[in-house]
């Protein structure tokens, strides 16, 4: 709330900022941070073909499978979430 | 016109027409009130016609919530049954009224009856109306009796109002029809409104003989909400009665006494009220709260001046004495302990509204906040009951309105489905919005009418609303049908379709039928084009109304039939299939407004038609069109121009039909001289003249009128001269032979010497006509130029305008023509006419002199430019915006076009002129001189044009110096940033901050202009950088953000990193800056780094911050890192930190991935 008085002209860009997948916030968690960028580097690796077939080549697997298996990733790059605390 | 000089013979002789009318006038200004106007314009009720005036006559009843009701398993009361029988009632009611009059009239007619009133009628006769209104009577008591409801709003329907009804009709009998008239006329207003005011206005014979009747009427508490209007208290403080302090001092004080009144005088309670005059025959307002002396003083403008400052709600911008009325409880101060809950919480929602209407804006704003917060807690009761009395205020203004209807939209929003027993209510306040001449209002009704049926539902609505469909006034119905239509577009077409097809199929009353057709046509006129998917069921279910038995119904369906093809045009022929032949066949057997109203639908049918059926039916309905162009009815007549605009603009009609059948009786009817003096017959004229001329070409419509270009009714002169430029600018002139435009031309140069009132149609009627013939014009072009000669040396300075403007517009046409010689010519006459005195004459000329000058080139122009330009100079300092706007445009081109015709010296003195130009009210005149500036620089070299400017930044006026900084810029730009950056770099060194700021924002400029040229320079200006970035102002840090964003957003890719991550370094602690402009140019300035150094780079920094124990911290470092995700989220990939040793349990945080290495 109180960023939002301070940045009244912009205000509107943070509710933009806040539409989109990937972004943040003050109170973000480390898990949630770091499965944005473990999302984030799966979906860049499957986006470029050549970080691709490199994979592939280490793993000594065909590219479909290493993109099947990066994206199969991606529903929980780190595990799942840490229970909250109850307090 | 009587040949020049010729003596005119005068009947008498007397003083000018305008002498005379300024002694008139200064009479008329001693006792003038020069606000009274504005105040009674403010007032909406006041500037509305009378059928807008007829919501103050409604009646607003209880719709209880049946859902409700059904949920708590108890009986319904005061429901839709009783709004139905409530309905059924009044239009007994109404016959037998309308069964009175017409009797009455036909005993008038027999001269049976005397215009004496006191004279007694026949007993028989008395004794029947009688007997019919105790029918009436004992009907509406039935109904009260039957339902039993106990009401508790004040301005409820209940039974006292009957009652009091009756004492006055049981012994009125004596009096005779003149009784029986007032109860009747009282009856049509609404028998509800039982005050005594209203009875006194009707009749006052019956009412000034017994004084001690009336106050009985004033213990029944209610009077509805419509009732309360106070125009009889404002009446009241003119016609009050003068208190014996008045009379003391007004009479002198010795010569006269004081007589006693006599014995057994008693006065009445409260004299006022009878005094009312009866001019206002507005019911008469019963303040409850009679105990509250001080707003009872108030309302009767007794209180010498009103309040301002109200306990509890403080300081208000105004506050009216209508207001003392609705607010008694909380003017005064009160022991809070004493009161209820309830009374406690009336307080409070009055003293929120009193905020909200009459408050300055923020205390509205926490008052309206606070309103929306509590709604639920207030209950719908409490709030309706004090909101919507204050919406039918007599004396309510637009803004007053305004925030009532948006306190109902908030809190209905709020309120949801505790709304329903209010949705009548609501609906008698809000629906005469929907037809309110201001658009805005008709907005807030929709929206605020379609909010309540989401929150009370379909079903709801539909009882609520049901009673109104047939009632008997024809307000009621059409606002129903407008609030029915919003009630369709918020809840969807489908779900109300059902209910539509039973009412336009109602049996029982033609009404009914008429609103539900009136309901389709204003659904589709509300929704365009939405309707389509519903069009076939909407024709269906108004189709059988083309043949009713009521006139009215027929009307109704044919334009709803016109509306629904409006709103589906081009698409939904098929969907009008059955409705086809009624029309048709109608057309040939009606007659008058349905006729009309059929010929409407017509016309909008026709466009949706393929274009063979579209060509048969024309054919079908061009006979009755024909035969209705010699229609009077001024009605009819829009119409059927309308439908022949329509029919001409389809495929299927072809020229030759047009030219055989159509035109020559169009022309017999239509083009004579009365048609040109009504504006909205004109307009539709020269509409359909025009669409008719596209299908048969210039010359038939041109060769039709043109000699009635020399016609002597100057109105149909413009009349003819609008629809050639209209035609001729959309079809050309290649279609004219030589004779008509020989014709066409004698024509225009006569009617436009001929115009009495030099007119914009006149002007651009010859320009349009002129340039469309382009080279043709030659032969004429002697004439023509010398009649302008001529009118540019005539006395009115009008005249000489006019001639200055049509040259701007030949100019190009004269040269195509090539008569150079006429061109230096009129250029000759329009320069010595530059000391022309009148502002917007000169404007016109010098524009006019530029129009030559553009077209003629600045070698060959004459009068040489070097002698032009210095006559400009002083005309420069006149600070009309016409001349100044045209004098630096003719500069602005003499500069860029022919500068070394002009010594150096005249432009300085030039440039000196333009900088009080930079502080002109139109834009474009600032941009014209700041655009002036450059051509000056660019041919002058820049030093002395820099100089100007430079010193210009000490001025005071902010404006003067952002233009300033602007022309700075664009100097750079047209002569190289080599050329100023150094000269702006020195500026900056002066102590002065105004000029420092100056010599940033130039700096913003000019890289913002330069681009990636900046690469050059930017090393240059990092040391100033360094230094604004580190002032302790504000704005510098602000403006120098600004720059470094121009900076490196040019320089990206360019190699200029060591220097920008220099600056980067500086940027970056401005990022806590709170003050909105500040820190958007510091955020803007941080993401052109990203584009400069890379996302990486920035990460690094981010990344200090994101965890940072401060929140404060935090949020700012997040909000950049969601700015750099959002910019480049796949470039920051490879820059993410490594995190492994984070991982703990099952989360696992290394990137396994980018770990692989062959």
């Amino acid at each position: 709330m109180s960023s939002e008085l301070r940045y009244t002209a912009n205000t509107q860009l943070e509710h933009l900022h806040a539409r989109y997948t990937g972004t943040g916030h003050a109170d973000l968690t480390k898990y949630d941070w770091l499965t944005h960028q473990h999302r984030d580097t799966l979906s860049s690796i499957v986006g470029h073909p050549t970080l691709t077939s490199y994979l592939a080549i280490a793993d000594g697997e065909s590219i479909g499978r290493v993109k099947f298996e990066m994206t199969e990733r991606m529903l929980q790059p780190c595990g799942p979430p840490p229970r909250k605390d109850e307090d | 016109m009587s040949a020049p000089g010729s003596p005119r013979l005068v009947d008498s002789f007397t003083a000018p027409k305008e002498i005379l009318q300024e002694f008139a006038d200064l009479a008329e200004e001693e006792n003038i009130d020069p606000f009274a106007e504005t105040a009674s314009k403010r007032q909406i009720a006041s500037r509305q016609s009378d059928y807008h005036n007829r919501r103050f006559s409604r009646v607003a009843q209880d719709s209880a919530d049946a859902f409700k009701h059904v949920e708590e398993g108890t009986e319904v009361e005061g429901g839709y049954k009783d709004a139905m029988r409530l309905a059924r009632l009044e239009q007994e009611e109404l016959r037998v009224r309308r069964a009175i009059e017409e009797k009455e009239r036909q005993e008038r007619e027999e001269g049976k009856m005397k215009m004496d009133l006191d004279k007694t009628p026949p007993a028989a006769e008395l004794e029947e109306v009688e007997r019919e209104l105790a029918a009436a009577h004992e009907l509406a008591k039935s109904r009260d009796t039957s339902s039993g409801t106990k009401r508790k709003r004040r301005w409820d329907v209940s039974e006292p109002t009957d009652e009091n009804v009756d004492p006055n009709r049981s012994d009125k009998g004596e009096w005779s029809k003149e009784a029986l008239e007032a109860s009747a006329t009282k009856k049509r207003r609404s028998r509800w409104d039982a005050t005594p005011a209203d009875a006194g206005a009707v009749g006052e014979t019956p009412k000034r003989s017994r004084w001690d009747q009336t106050p009985v009427a004033v213990e029944a508490p209610m009077t509805q909400i419509i009732m309360n209007a106070p125009g009889f208290q404002q009446e009241d403080k003119h016609n009050r009665y003068l208190s014996d302090e008045e009379l003391d001092a007004v009479l002198p004080a010795t010569g006269y006494a004081i007589v006693t009144p006599p014995p057994g005088y008693a006065p009445s309670v409260a004299p006022r009220k009878f005094m009312a005059t009866p001019v206002t025959e507005v019911g008469g307002f019963q303040i409850q709260e009679s105990s509250d002396a001080a707003a009872l003083a108030a309302a009767a403008g007794l209180a010498p001046e009103l309040p301002t400052e109200i306990p509890g709600v403080g300081s208000l911008a105004f506050f009216k004495a209508e207001d003392a009325q609705y607010f008694a409880k909380i003017l005064k101060e009160e022991d809070e302990t004493e009161l209820s809950v309830d009374e406690m919480k009336e307080r409070k929602i009055m003293r929120l509204l009193l905020k909200i209407k009459n408050g300055t804006p923020p205390v509205r704003k926490t008052a309206l906040r606070q309103i929306t917060d509590k709604a639920r807690e207030f209950g719908a009761g409490p709030l309706f009951d004090k909101i919507l009395p204050l919406l039918m205020e007599r004396t309510l203004e637009d803004q007053e309105r305004h925030l009532l209807v948006k306190v109902i939209d908030r809190v209905l929003y709020k309120l949801d489905d505790l709304v329903r027993p209010y949705v009548h209510k609501i609906l008698v306040v809000i629906e005469p919005l929907l037809i309110d001449e201001d658009y805005y209002a008709r907005v807030e009704g929709r929206e605020i009418i379609s909010n309540l049926s989401k929150a009370a539902g379909l079903a709801h609505m539909i009882s609520t609303m049901r009673p109104d469909i047939d009632h008997a006034d024809e307000y009621v119905r059409n606002t129903t049908a407008r609030a029915f239509s919003v009630v369709a577009s918020a809840l969807g077409i489908p779900s109300l379709l059902p209910f539509l097809k039973a009412v336009c199929r109602s049996k029982k009353s033609w009404q009914a039928r008429h609103t539900g057709i009136r309901i389709v046509q204003q659904i589709a006129i509300m929704m365009g084009c939405a309707v389509l998917p519903h069009l076939r069921n909407l024709v269906n279910c108004i189709a059988h109304g083309l043949a009713d038995e009521q006139q009215k119904v027929r009307t109704m369906t044919a334009l709803g039939l016109a509306a629904l093809a409006e709103a589906a045009a081009p698409y939904g022929i098929e969907s009008f299939d059955e409705v086809l032949k009624p029309l048709w066949l109608g057309i040939r057997l009606h007659r008058g407004k349905g006729l009309a109203a059929f010929l409407k639908a017509i016309g909008f049918i026709i466009p949706l038609m393929d274009p063979e059926y579209a060509s048969y039916y024309t054919k079908e309905v061009t006979v009755i069109l024909i035969r209705e162009f010699q229609t009077s009815d001024e009605e009819m007549k829009k119409i059927v121009l309308k439908v022949v605009k329509q029919c001409a603009a389809t495929e299927g009609v072809t020229p030759q039909y047009i030219k055989q059948d159509i035109l020559p009786d169009f022309f017999k009817a239509f083009w004579v001289r009365r048609m040109a003096l009504d504006r909205r017959n004109y307009r539709q004229v020269v509409e359909t003249t025009v669409e008719l001329a596209q299908k048969s070409g210039v010359s038939e419509i041109v060769g039709r009128i043109v000699n009635e270009l020399k016609d002597e009714a100057e109105p149909y002169r413009k009349m003819v001269m609008e629809t050639i430029t209209k035609v001729v600018a959309t079809l050309g002139a290649s279609d004219i032979d030589e004779r008509l435009e020989v014709r066409l031309v004698d024509g225009i140069i006569y009617s436009f010497q001929e115009q009495t009132t030099e007119d914009q149609v006149m002007l651009d009627g010859f320009g349009t006509v002129v340039n469309a013939l382009g080279i043709r014009v030659k032969p004429y072009l002697t004439q023509i130029v010398s009649t302008i000669l001529w009118r540019l040396n005539n006395k009115s300075a009008k005249v000489r305008q006019q001639a200055a403007d049509l040259t701007t517009r030949l100019a190009v046409v004269i040269k195509q023509c090539g008569e150079d010689q006429l061109l230096s010519k009129l250029g000759l006459v329009l320069f010595e006419q530059l000391g022309e005195e009148y502002p917007d004459t000169l404007g016109s000329i010098i524009a006019a002199e530029g129009a030559i000058a553009n077209v003629v080139g600045m070698t060959q122009m004459n009068p040489p430019v070097k002698d032009l330009l210095p006559r400009m100079t002083p005309i420069l300092r006149n600070r009309h915006e016409k001349v100044q706007e045209a004098s630096i445009n003719l500069i602005g081109r003499i500069a860029d076009r022919g500068a070394e015709f002009v010594p150096a010296r005249e432009w300085m003195r030039i440039c000196f002129e333009l900088l009080d130009l930079l502080k002109a009210h139109k834009k474009g005149t600032r941009g014209a001189a700041v655009y002036s500036f450059g051509y000056i620089a660019s041919s002058l070299g820049p030093q002395d044009v820099l100089s100007v400017l430079l010193t210009n930044l000490r001025v005071q006026e902010r404006q003067s110096r952002v233009c300033s900084t602007v022309a700075i810029a664009i100097v750079a730009e047209t002569c190289g940033p080599f050329t100023c950056i150094p000269a702006i770099l020195n500026e900056y060194r002066t102590a002065e901050l105004n000029v420092r700021t100056g010599c940033l924002k130039a700096l913003t400029f000019v890289f913002e202009y330069v681009g990636p040229q900046s690469a050059y320079y930017c090393d240059s200006v990092v040391t100033m950088l360094e230094d604004a970035l580190t002032d302790r102002d504000l704005v510098h840090r602000q403006t120098a953000s600004v720059i470094v964003k121009h900076l490196a957003l040019g320089v990206a890719g360019l190699g200029c990193e060591d220097s920008m991550l220099h600056l980067m370094n500086l940027v970056w602690p401005n990022c806590f800056e709170t003050s909105p402009h500040v820190i958007g140019a510091v955020m803007d300035a941080i993401e052109a780094m990203r584009v400069t150094l890379g996302p990486g780079v920035l990460l690094s920094y981010v990344l200090q911050g994101l965890f940072h124990p401060a929140r404060k911290v935090r949020e700012v470092y997040w909000r950049i890192y969601n700015a750099l995700y959002l910019g480049a989220a796949d470039a920051l990939v490879p820059f993410y930190p490594d995190l492994g040793e984070l991982s703990e349990g099952q989360n696992v945080y290394d990137r396994h991935p980018l770990q692989v290495f062959i």
